[in-house]
């Protein structure tokens, strides 16, 4: 068995070394289905943070990933998108809604993104979920989200917001985003 | 187009947890302090979402990508480096065709960004960020120019060890890592809280490379080795 690595931060200049990978937009606007999702990354004291980078990586409609232990890129969706933060905290992805995916126990997850939060002051990435204020029932089953207790919960679920998702992310304090150990 | 899940592709083989990673606050640096989360992480046992992740391939390489000397009128000043090592997992096997992205200052200490005020030169030569992805044996290699040294404001004349970022992927979404590198013997490794953070001496050994004199490349360029692991995976499903 060998160490890993350890995690060490992004730090503030990421941007310089992650060009070719922006991609906010894991369909076109445009597409059948498209859907946006924004939000702001808030700190301990409530402040913006405009040197963040938040990743997705998300199932197809059909809840497959385009992955080699799944069901690879049939559909050509890649599932993965990432963008920092502007000077307002503000991100802002495009994508589809995921279909519910497998779980180990049987009964399907919900619907949901898989997020990584990275910043300067983050030493290591932080790991969370993101799911969809549609689908009430399936949020109400999913072995994850009922693995947190109740009152937190909220803080994973997107709202609807102007035709929009809405989804922000708070490191620290009052009502602290759940982050996972993954 | 929807294909019906079945229950039992849900079952998966997850990733080891041991890791050498620093805790989320360490108040020696300050910006943990309103960033790090006070609420402890809630475990999530892995499932299909965690054990898979997004794939890279050669067509988003291109051909001068692992080399940060080149692409510009003429060549970076500074001490030029080969940096290479071999991506595996916590097994010792190749991590294969993984994405390794690279990013540092120049050879002054001054990265190409907006937000760096350091008053050192920009090098018109130099942009500071490279990618690659690994080969069949998991190996990856870059030339680039030895980073400088630089301050930053964390505490009271506080300048960072030289260090080169790096962003790997591996197999899955649970194998996501950003680390940075550093240089054998660098003087600054004292007050550097970020490397420090890492609280065991024997883990702190696992960011520095070793100077390798078979990688040099004689009369053109000195040469470091890494080797980078990524986290090793369960022999069996995860239990339920």
């Amino acid at each position: 068995m060998r160490l890993p690595t350890p995690s060490q931060t992004v730090g503030p200049f990421f941007n310089i070394g992650m060009p070719g990978q922006h991609a906010p937009e894991l369909v076109a606007p445009d597409a059948p289905g498209a859907i946006e999702i924004v939000g702001t990354v808030v700190d301990g004291k409530g402040d913006p943070i405009a040197d963040a980078l938040i990743e997705v990586w998300q199932a197809n409609r059909a809840g497959r990933y385009a992955h080699p232990e799944d069901l690879g890129l049939a559909d050509g969706f890649r599932g993965f998108g990432r963008t920092e933060t502007d000077a307002d905290g503000g991100f802002r992805f495009v994508t589809i809604k995921p279909g519910p995916v497998a779980h180990p126990l049987g009964p399907l997850q919900a619907p949901h993104l898989e997020v990584s939060v990275f910043a300067r002051g983050l030493l290591k990435r932080l790991a969370t979920r993101m799911y969809f204020p549609d689908e009430e029932q399936a949020n109400a089953a999913d072995p994850v989200l009922s693995s947190v207790e109740t009152a937190r919960r909220a803080t994973l679920v997107a709202r609807e917001a102007d035709g929009r998702l809405r989804w922000d992310v708070r490191l620290q304090g009052d009502g602290e985003t759940v982050f996972f150990d993954v | 187009m929807a294909e019906q899940v079945t229950t039992t592709g849900g079952q998966v083989i997850g990733y080891r947890r041991e890791n050498c990673d620093p805790p989320y606050l360490h108040p020696d640096y300050a910006a943990t302090r309103t960033r790090a989360p006070k609420r402890p992480l809630i475990l999530l046992p892995h499932t299909l979402s965690e054990v898979t992740g997004p794939v890279f391939g050669h067509e988003e390489i291109g051909p001068l990508d692992h080399d940060l000397t080149r692409g510009h009128e003429g060549e970076p000043l500074g001490e030029r480096i080969v940096l290479h090592g071999s991506v595996l997992d916590g097994d010792g096997r190749p991590v294969r065709n993984t994405l390794v992205e690279l990013w540092q200052a120049n050879a002054a200490g001054r990265y190409r960004h907006v937000v760096d005020r350091h008053p050192a030169p920009l090098d018109p030569n130099f942009t500071g960020a490279g990618r690659c992805l690994t080969d069949d044996e998991g190996r990856y290699r870059f030339i680039t120019v030895k980073p400088g040294a630089y301050p930053w404001r964390n505490h009271d004349n506080a300048w960072r060890a030289a260090h080169i970022h790096l962003s790997l992927f591996g197999p899955a979404f649970a194998t996501r890592l950003v680390t940075q590198m550093y240089f054998p013997g660098d003087p600054l490794f004292f007050q550097d809280p970020i490397f420090n953070a890492v609280r065991d001496p024997r883990d702190r050994e696992l960011l520095i490379a070793r100077f390798d004199l078979a990688g040099t490349v004689p009369e053109w360029a000195l040469a470091y080795r890494f080797d980078i692991v990524l986290r090793g995976r369960d022999a069996t499903p995860a239990e339920e």
